[in-house]
Formats: structure tokens, C-alpha cells, sequence
């Protein structure tokens, strides 16, 4: 543990022998596997969590391209794949909920993002607990082995639905997978515990670490952010990480607690899945809306409409949440009375949500708008997680919900609120750090190919999925041949529609990541400040070096100043002195 | 050298307080999941009293008043961290470790005695939230046993004295679990 700054004198002979991270300077002299996997850098780690991210994301999206395909065309051989048995589908659509929601989103932008941008965003050269940080992901890493060998045990990977419903998930004779639902679940609870590792270290390093003169007004949304959505979590986990050890002993040694035969209660499991799986939702919107802010205010050279309203609303959005996670159970026998304090809640966390997007689009409001391959994207994340956020009212009042739930109207509308999270805003970020990250720019050409090439494609696969949710369509059905009403050919041409738009969005991926891989070796150099921001990490060296700053820089202002009165240029970084 | 990041403390606290504390945070919703489960289900099931009636009261009483002590002595161990008496706050640390010991030994005879008599953990719904918070909570006083020895061995050297005060918060976590366990699973009958 670090030794606080108020209790030791520089040399005053408290353990100096005890070296947390290597010297500035010298991380280019380290072994291969000191530097890329036992690193404490916190760029480093940032760097294996986006790697790791992105690799279970490809995965992820395999998998949907493996479900899709077999709902397009059911029963067909599956490119790459083969034939979907009913056991296999469930699987696959368990476990591509599971790695999107908690081995991408969750790594890619709290922890990748969040390693990454905090130590630079806040002027100093690591977090407050280098040592921790990398515990963080040999756990997280951990994690994803376990998860994927449970892919492979006897029985197959888990079938019970990343929310994991008893008495599916506790009673093998059910779920039919007896070792992948046990593995699964030791997979989450790692994750989760690498999560509130690295949580509880981002917290203390923006609340201790700060450069000189940043006040907490002057750290930038995307921190805030990133600290919320930790504390959020760390807030919201802790019930499900109790639920998870009473789910694994119904699964290993057959106590009851989700089983009503025997006196438990399956719906204690939907009670505590969802009280930590809503705040989840903002846990992983929050960051989003920060890289969004983040890059908008840059392309648009204006200060930030309101942030302090912005950092209101986060705070609020992440208490709120905590007071809306029934409305996932409407239809799971909770008392009517309860339903209709959830809508209420439910309608409530819009305001402040619709809020911050309302300050976006004032932000944008007589900005000097540049459309750079970041701000599509950031542009994009307003426009569509607001159908996603829409969408969602109608689910959240429990009159309409009775009718859409288990719809593939659900479906399509998280998708619509996930999907801008964890890819758009993702790539937002992605392409407005990358400079930064790996010291050249992408190619801005293919960067609005990849873009086109995923908007269009993403809004063909959901905007028919809605439509077939209208139509009554039931999610969890492996082929929907056995259901004449459903199997019109009319709502099959949905089906193929959505498929292959999957396919054509999954093809564009690929352009992205040949831009990706050849950009970090042969792009264009990019100098120190390429977009003229003001935050700190535009301050240091691209890509920096260990130990980030030259000399540790000191703020002087909000990270927000662009286009002030009476100056030449149109940003003012935070360094800078008056 | 250590990162300048582990050495600034804006907030005037600590670092490592600031850490122990939201880690703290963190177990607290853990057991309060685990324990508003195991009351809704207490405030449903008036049964669950005469199975209760089954748990050895005054072991658990005894084991209350270990851990209450040893607590004291964390205080104490903090005392002379502060003073800079190392070795006098790794004697007391030792101390606690020794209640967090006899806490285990008595649970683990109190265990044998009820597995014995036929209560294990998937008897009934009642026995189950018994073993799982119990062992949560003894798992918890392992932990903190293994993290005080630590903190020992460098105060014993006069090293990392404020960690002398961190582990001791985490203990006083512990033994307020148990505050709650105790009167829950044992004496609500």
C-alpha cells in the first residue's frame, strides 16, 4: 500500500527500498514480459485491458453472427460454425450477453479508458496503487480464461441467459450444463472482483492524486465519469457477489435458496441481478457519455454547455438507478402496487439522462463544428441512444412492458442503448486517443468508411427487430419454424434483414481493424496536441512515456476553455499560465 | 522511486485510509445483499426461530466478546503506531491475531457439534444462510488475520506504521459483521 504523502518526508527513511514501479525512463530497457504483461504502468495496463476487450469482442461478435445466422436460415450449416443445436444456441446467446456487457464493455471503457486517461487526465504519472492496478488485470485476465474454457467442458458453455435465472442456472437437470454454469459463474466473480479493485483505485487516485491546482471543478467530465460509474458499481455489486455464492452452492451443494420447493425464492436472484444489473447500464453509460462530451467539446471549440449540470446529472442518474431495477420484473409476479413505483422511478431517470444530451446538443449549438472521424461517432452515440433511450419508456411504464416483454423489442431497444455504448462511444474514444496512445493518427479516409459502414448496417439489424417485437416475437427461441404465426414469411424477410446487415456491419469491422494495426506502425506521426485540446494528456509526449510528464505540469484552469475572448488561440490548455 | 501519484494526497487523507475505507464500502453492500436476503426470508418463515433455537447461544456470546477484544487491542496497536512504537503495536496486532484465532477454534467446535448433529448446510433454508454468512464472515477474519501478520512483521521494524491503523479499521469491519450476525442467526428466536 502507497505511503501517503502528509506522513513521509521526502528520504525520511520509511521503506525507500521498496520500488513500486520502475524508475521514469526506464521502461524501454525492461524484458517483453516485464513491460507488456507484470507492468504497473498504468498505460501498459490500459493497453492489455483494450487488447483483451477487443479480443473477447470479436468473439462476442461471432457469436452473434453464429445465432443470427441460425435464426435467418434455421437449421443451416453456419459458415465457420456448422450446424446450431438448441443447446449450442443457448449458449451462444448466453454467453455473447455475458462478454458484451462484462468482457467488453466493462474492460474496454472503465478500465481500459479509464487506466488509460486518468494518471494523464490528472497530471500525474501512475494511479495511487500501481501494484493493485496490475492485480486488477492478472484477475480480469483470469476471468476470461475461465470463461472461455467453460466454452468447452462437457455439456457446453452456459445456456441460461446472462442474467442467469434460477432455477435454470442452479439446477443442472435444467440448464443441462453442469460445468459451464459453474465456471461461468466463477468467471463473473472474478471479473467483478477485478473490477472493484481497479474501482477503488480510480476513485483514490482522482480523489489524492490530482496535479497541483486542479480542483475538482477542473477535472475533466470524463473522469468524473469514470469515478462514478466506479463508485456505482462498487455500490451495486456487492448484493449480486452475496447472490452469486448462494447461486453457487444451490448449483454445488444443494442448499435451496432459488428453489421454491424447498423454501427459497427464485425471484431473490431477479432482485438482486437487477439491483446490481441497472446501475450496470449506467455504470457503463457513464464513461460513454464522458468520451462523448469529451470529444464533442473539442470539435465543436466551445466550452462545455454546463458542466456542472453535467456532473449533477451523472451523480444523479448513478442515485436514481439504484430505484429502478423492478422494472425488469414486471411480469415476474411482483406486487402491482411496486410495478407502479417503478415506472414512476423508471420515467424519472430519463430527466436526468435526457439532460445530459440536451447539454451535448447545446454544446454543439453555434460551435464551430469540425467532422473528424471521433466527432461522427460522438454525433452518432446522441442519435442513436436517444431511439434507445425512447424506446425505453415504453418498457419502463409496466402497462406496455406487459405486452413487450420478452419481446424482441427488449432486445432491440438495450441494443440500441448498448451498441452506442460500448462500440460507438468506444470508437469515439479509440480514434479521438489514439494519437495519444500510439503516437500516430489513423487514416481519416477508412475512419469514415468503418463508420458509415457500421451505422448503416447497425440501424438495418435492430430497426427490423423492433418491428418483429411488435409483432409479438418471443426472445430465447432457437428457430421459430415451430410457431406458424411467427414463421410468416413476411416477419422472416425481419429476420434475414437484421442477419445480414450483421454480416455486412461484422465485414466493416474488418476495415477498421486493418486501419487499426496499420495506423500503430506506419500512420502519420502525430505531434503532442493533433486535435488542440486542453486536457493534460495532450500535455505529455504521444505516445507518453514512463512516467507521462517531462515536468509535472500545474493546472491553472477548467479543462474547458475554447474559444475564450481576446485570445489568439481557440484553447487554452490547463497548464498553461495566464 | 516510488510514482508521484503514490505519494500526493489532495484530500489530505491518505491514500491507503482513503482505499481501506472504499474497500470497506464494497464488503458492506456484500453482506447487507446477504443479509437483507436472509431478513426477508427470517420476517416470512417464523420457523426459521426454532431452528434457530439449535445454535449455541453462548458460543456465540463468548465469540462476540473475542472479537470485541481483540478489537480493543487493535485500538491499542494503533495507539502506539502513533506514538512510533513499532514493536509495542506488533505485540498488540498479535494479540488480535490470537482472538481472531480462538474466534475460528470456537466456531469450528461449535460447527463439528451442529454438522454432528445433523444441521449442515442444505438441512433447510434457515442452516444454509447460517453457514453462508458465518463462513462469508470467517473468511473475512482469515483475511484480516493474514493481513495484520503482515502489518506486524514491519512494525515490529518500525516500517509502514500507518498501515497499523488501516488494518485495524478493516478489523473493526470484521467485528461489526459479527455484531450483526451474532443477533440475527443466534439470538432471534
Amino acid at each position: 500500500m502507497a505511503q501517503p504523502a502528509n506522513q513521509e518526508a521526502p528520504g525520511s527513511g520509511t521503506r525507500q527500498s521498496e520500488t513500486l514501479a520502475p524508475p521514469a525512463g526506464h521502461g524501454e530497457h525492461e524484458g517483453f514480459f516485464k513491460k507488456y504483461l507484470f507492468s504497473t504502468d498504468h498505460k501498459a495496463i490500459a493497453k492489455q485491458y483494450l487488447f483483451t476487450g477487443m479480443f473477447m469482442g470479436l468473439i462476442g461478435a461471432f457469436m452473434a453472427y453464429t445465432f443470427r445466422f441460425q435464426l435467418a436460415f434455421p437449421g443451416s450449416h453456419v459458415p465457420g460454425f456448422g450446424v446450431v443445436s438448441p443447446n449450442e444456441y443457448n449458449a451462444l446467446v448466453t454467453n455473447h450477453g455475458s462478454i458484451m456487457v462484462f468482457w467488453v464493455a466493462m474492460p474496454v471503457l472503465i478500465a481500459a479508458f479509464g487506466n488509460y486517461l486518468i494518471p494523464l487526465m490528472l497530471g500525474c504519472d501512475d494511479m495511487a496503487f500501481p501494484r493493485l492496478n496490475r492485480l486488477s488485470y492478472q484477475v480480469f485476465f483470469l476471468s476470461v480464461v475461465v470463461l472461455l474454457i467453460s466454452l468447452f467442458v462437457p455439456g457446453g458453455g452456459f445456456g441460461g441467459a446472462w442474467t442467469a435465472y434460477p432455477p435454470l442456472s442452479s439446477k443442472a437437470e435444467y440448464s443441462l450444463t453442469p460445468l459451464g454454469s459453474t465456471l461461468w459463474l466463477v468467471a463473473v466473480a472474478l471479473e467483478f472482483v477485478a473490477f472493484l479493485i481497479g474501482g477503488i483505485n480510480f476513485v483514490t487516485t482522482t480523489m489524492n492524486s490530482r496535479a497541483p491546482g486542479m480542483k475538482l471543478y477542473d477535472i475533466p467530465i470524463v473522469v468524473w465519469m469514470i469515478v462514478i460509474a466506479s463508485l456505482v458499481f462498487m455500490a451495486s455489486v456487492g448484493p449480486l457477489v452475496a447472490g452469486a455464492v448462494m447461486l453457487l452452492f444451490d448449483q454445488l451443494f444443494g442448499t435451496a435458496f432459488y428453489d421454491p420447493a424447498r423454501g427459497g425464492d427464485p425471484l431473490l436472484w431477479q432482485h438482486l441481478f437487477w439491483f446490481f444489473g441497472h446501475p450496470e447500464v449506467y455504470v457503463v453509460l457513464l464513461p460513454a457519455c464522458g468520451i462523448v462530451a469529451e470529444v464533442i467539446t473539442v470539435f465543436s471549440r466551445k466550452k462545455l454547455f454546463g458542466y456542472k449540470t453535467v456532473l449533477y446529472t451523472a451523480i444523479a442518474t448513478g442515485i436514481v438507478s439504484f430505484f429502478v431495477w423492478a422494472h425488469h420484473q414486471f411480469v415476474a409476479g411482483i406486487d402491482p402496487r411496486m410495478a407502479n413505483v417503478f415506472t414512476a422511478t423508471t420515467v424519472i431517470i430519463s430527466l436526468p439522462v435526457a439532460e445530459m444530451v440536451f447539454v451535448l446538443v447545446a454544446t454543439l449549438y453555434g460551435g464551430s463544428i469540425k467532422l473528424t472521424t471521433p466527432m461522427l461517432w460522438a454525433l452518432a452515440f446522441i442519435a442513436e441512444f436517444i431511439i434507445g433511450g425512447v424506446t425505453g419508456l415504453f418498457l419502463g411504464a409496466s402497462g406496455s412492458d406487459i405486452y413487450l416483454h420478452d419481446t424482441y423489442f427488449v432486445l432491440a431497444h438495450f441494443h440500441y442503448t448498448f451498441v452506442p455504448i460500448a462500440i460507438i462511444a468506444v470508437f469515439a474514444g479509440l480514434t479521438y486517443w489514439f494519437p495519444k496512445m500510439f503516437g500516430r493518427h489513423m487514416n481519416e479516409t477508412l475512419g469514415k468508411i468503418h463508420f458509415w459502414g457500421t451505422i448503416i448496417p447497425f440501424n438495418s439489424i435492430f430497426i427490423p427487430l423492433f418491428l418483429l417485437g411488435l409483432a409479438g416475437q418471443h426472445r430465447r427461441i432457437y428457430s421459430y419454424e415451430g410457431f406458424p404465426e411467427l414463421a410468416r414469411p413476411e416477419l422472416q424477410q425481419l429476420r434475414i434483414i437484421a442477419t445480414v446487415s450483421l454480416i455486412v456491419m461484422l465485414c466493416f469491422q474488418l476495415v477498421f481493424l486493418f486501419n487499426f494495426v496499420r495506423s500503430m506502425f506506419r500512420g502519420r506521426i502525430a505531434e503532442r496536441n493533433p486535435w488542440k485540446a486542453n486536457t493534460l494528456e495532450w500535455v505529455a509526449a504521444s505516445p507518453p512515456p514512463h512516467g507521462n510528464f517531462e515536468t509535472m505540469p500545474t493546472v491553472y484552469r477548467g479543462p474547458y476553455e475554447y474559444s475564450v475572448p481576446n485570445r489568439d488561440e481557440d484553447y487554452w490548455p490547463q497548464n498553461q499560465p495566464a | 522511486m516510488k510514482p508521484i501519484a503514490t505519494t500526493r494526497s489532495a484530500t489530505g487523507i491518505p491514500t491507503g485510509r482513503l482505499a481501506v475505507w472504499w474497500l470497506i464500502a464494497s464488503e458492506i453492500v456484500i453482506f447487507g445483499g446477504l443479509l437483507a436476503s436472509y431478513v426477508m426470508h427470517r420476517i416470512g418463515h417464523a420457523e426459521f426461530g426454532d431452528y434457530a433455537a439449535h445454535t449455541n447461544t453462548w458460543a456465540g456470546a463468548f465469540n462476540t466478546l473475542v472479537l470485541l477484544t481483540s478489537s480493543l487491542s487493535a485500538v491499542l496497536a494503533h495507539e502506539a503506531a502513533e506514538k512510533g512504537q513499532g514493536p509495542r503495536a506488533a505485540r498488540m496486532l498479535l494479540f488480535t491475531i490470537l482472538g481472531g484465532a480462538v474466534f475460528l477454534i470456537v466456531k469450528s467446535f461449535e460447527w463439528t457439534a451442529e454438522i454432528r448433529a445433523g444441521y449442515t448446510l442444505a438441512t433447510n433454508m434457515f442452516w444454509s444462510f447460517y453457514y453462508t454468512a458465518a463462513g462469508l464472515h470467517a473468511l473475512h477474519v482469515i483475511a484480516g488475520m493474514v493481513a495484520m501478520a503482515f502489518v506486524a512483521r514491519d512494525a515490529f521494524s518500525n516500517r509502514e506504521l500507518q498501515r497499523v491503523e488501516l488494518v485495524g479499521n478493516y478489523w473493526h469491519f470484521v467485528d461489526i459483521v459479527w455484531i450483526f450476525l451474532f443477533p440475527l442467526l443466534y439470538i432471534a428466536k
